[in-house]
């Protein structure tokens, strides 16, 4: 059987990739991916727990965690192609319009 | 025998998890985001959760995984090629992530409450049917709630992405 800190461990360590991509890279469809890398890192630990202390509530969190990323990514998409129609660019530090 | 599978698909799903963040082509780090989701999923089978296995593979490889390929067809990526990391600050970044990973090691690795190394209970049969109940009774709200933020972002992406009537 495998111990529960293992997964809560492969969790943290897929987490640190994920925000290393959003923190690091430039381009912002990579960001992206790396933020839906971290929303499934969370789901990993929401499945393990519920699964050792045989709870419920893990998995029906990681539902409701999946319907939200895939409005998030719907809604960050649209938003992805007017930026690309509009300035033409990809890469975060170059989208400062909103003085960020 | 489980050990065995999960550090094999630990394993994976940490090499394809870098190649995404690593990766210069934007395409290369979605085929390889793709190969981590089915890793991850592969992860809750062995958890139990069949599922939220087959709702990830759904979702994520079926659904978002492609709707990032078409955005990927639709735009320019060729200029993005040439840069990959952030020029300058990615030294403050990379201390906060070490400092971030090293935190949350120490307060996994030292603490009792994660050295659960069987679950409390066995799982009785019926499993799905289970978790479909507690889903439609006690969280009924928040599944309706959830169905509502969907249409709205259904309804935003499109207007977010029409062309603007001149």
């Amino acid at each position: 059987m495998v111990p529960l800190w293992w997964y809560i461990v492969l969790g943290v360590v897929l987490f640190v990739i994920g925000a290393a991509g959003v923190l690091l890279r430039r381009n912002i469809l990579v960001v992206l991916m790396s933020l839906e890398l971290l929303l499934n890192s969370v789901n990993i630990n929401f499945i393990a727990f519920g699964h050792y202390y045989d709870d419920f509530r893990g998995q029906i969190f990681a539902i409701f965690v999946i319907a939200i990323t895939a409005a998030e990514v719907a809604v960050a998409l649209g938003i992805l192609v007017a930026l690309a129609r509009n300035k033409s660019t990809l890469k975060v530090d170059e989208v400062t319009t909103m003085k960020g | 025998m489980d050990q065995g599978f999960f550090l094999l698909f630990a394993a994976a799903s940490v090499v394809t998890a870098l190649t995404l963040v690593l990766a210069r082509n934007p395409v290369h780090s979605a085929l390889a985001l793709m190969a981590c989701f089915l890793q991850i999923s592969a992860i809750f089978v062995l958890l139990e959760a069949p599922l939220l296995a087959v709702i990830q593979i759904f979702i994520y490889v079926g659904a978002i995984m492609v709707l990032f390929l078409f955005v990927i067809m639709m735009i320019d990526v060729r200029e993005a090629v040439l840069q990959r990391f952030l020029p300058g600050s990615s030294l403050p970044a990379l201390v906060l992530l070490v400092l971030l990973g090293v935190e949350m090691l120490v307060l996994v690795l030292r603490s009792d409450r994660f050295s659960v190394a069987e679950p409390v209970a066995m799982r009785t049969v019926g499993e799905v049917r289970q978790l479909s109940t507690t889903l439609f009774a006690d969280y009924l709200l928040p599944f309706e709630v959830a169905s509502v933020i969907l249409l709205a972002a259904l309804v935003g992406a499109i207007v977010l992405a029409r062309k603007e009537p001149q």
